[in-house]
């Protein structure tokens, strides 16, 4: 229990500050950076708590993808020197700072009170419901509802996914001017009188070709 | 102190979550940050529903951020493409300077 304790306060403090830093950092770059370590110690969080899947799913899909995806976007788009400041008071933003600071507390003392009325009630929680699956992993377990208790709604998220896909290449995609590409449809009709040409070759003059 | 239930987790997702709103009401010259900071509550949500999930037993929660996790991915390519038009349409991407649609 108190290992569990140790690496609860470790990794949580981890992720703390590098979500403070994520948001603070200057430089864009630092705050990808400072985001993939959120997700690593939130994901060893996971592991250690017992999901096991969904923290090896973070690790591939947020590291691996997402911030990866990141970090594309913030050297392609040539972001990294523009200063990432706020409290500045040269802009005239300044009005969004208490907003933002009072909105922000209070959403933080809203969830604290939901944490500490389900601390103290803790009949709240049903007690028949809280076993352990001892037997099977975590991964077997999920697998076991997933494809068959919610199917339709794993196949829509793969829809999701896949017209996320197609909109992200269809918005980011353009025709360039200039760029020699291959006509497939110019090359697959094109006939046998237009590609060649028969000549009745007069002797001793020779005929010209590429004129 | 060493004893560490389910408040410990919410309290951690509410602490993450608060960070994240901070981030997109003070952030006010890039809008990648922000994104980030959607990324960040997304995670927080993550935390509620996998720590409710293991404390209650119901593998519910579980499924339900593998669901959280994909939408999430796909959020932030198709934000990220809308990053990547603009600033090829417009050059800039600070957050003050994105007024053509006068909202």
């Amino acid at each position: 229990m108190v290992a569990h304790a140790i690496f609860f306060y470790v990794f949580s403090i981890i992720a703390v500050i590098s979500a403070i830093m994520v948001t603070v950092s200057k430089n864009t770059v630092h705050s990808v950076f400072f985001l993939i370590l959120d997700f690593i110690s939130i994901s060893c969080l996971f592991i250690m708590i017992g999901a096991e899947f969904l923290g090896m799913i973070m690790l591939i899909v947020y590291v691996g993808a997402v911030a990866v995806l990141f970090l594309f976007v913030v050297m392609m788009l040539n972001v990294a020197q523009q200063k990432n400041q706020w409290f500045n008071s040269e802009t005239t933003t300044s009005s969004h700072i208490p907003v933002g600071l009072i909105i922000s507390t209070i959403i933080f003392f809203e969830l604290i009170i939901v944490v500490g009325g389900w601390k103290y009630k803790p009949e709240l929680s049903n007690p028949n419901t809280n076993q352990m699956f001892n037997e099977i992993s975590n991964t077997h377990s999920l697998g076991q509802v997933l494809y068959t208790d919610y199917i339709h709604i794993f196949q829509i998220s793969g829809m999701i996914l896949l017209i996320a896909m197609i909109g992200a290449i269809v918005l980011t995609f353009r025709k360039r001017e200039g760029v020699k590409t291959q006509s497939y449809l110019k090359q697959i009709s094109r006939e046998r009188s237009e590609g060649i040409e028969v000549l009745e070759v007069p002797s001793n003059k020779g005929v010209k070709i590429d004129d | 102190m060493t004893d560490i239930g389910l408040g410990h987790y919410l309290t951690l997702g509410a602490v993450i979550f608060s960070i994240g709103v901070i981030g997109i009401f003070l952030n006010r010259k890039n809008i990648i940050v922000i994104l980030m900071s959607i990324e960040l509550i997304l995670l927080a949500v993550n935390i509620n529903l996998v720590s409710f999930s293991i404390y209650l037993g119901d593998l519910t929660g579980q499924v339900f951020t593998l669901f959280i996790l994909t939408v999430a991915a796909a959020e932030a390519a198709i934000g990220l493409a809308i990053i990547v038009v603009y600033y090829r349409n417009a050059g800039t991407i600070r957050v003050e300077e994105i007024d053509k649609l006068k909202g």
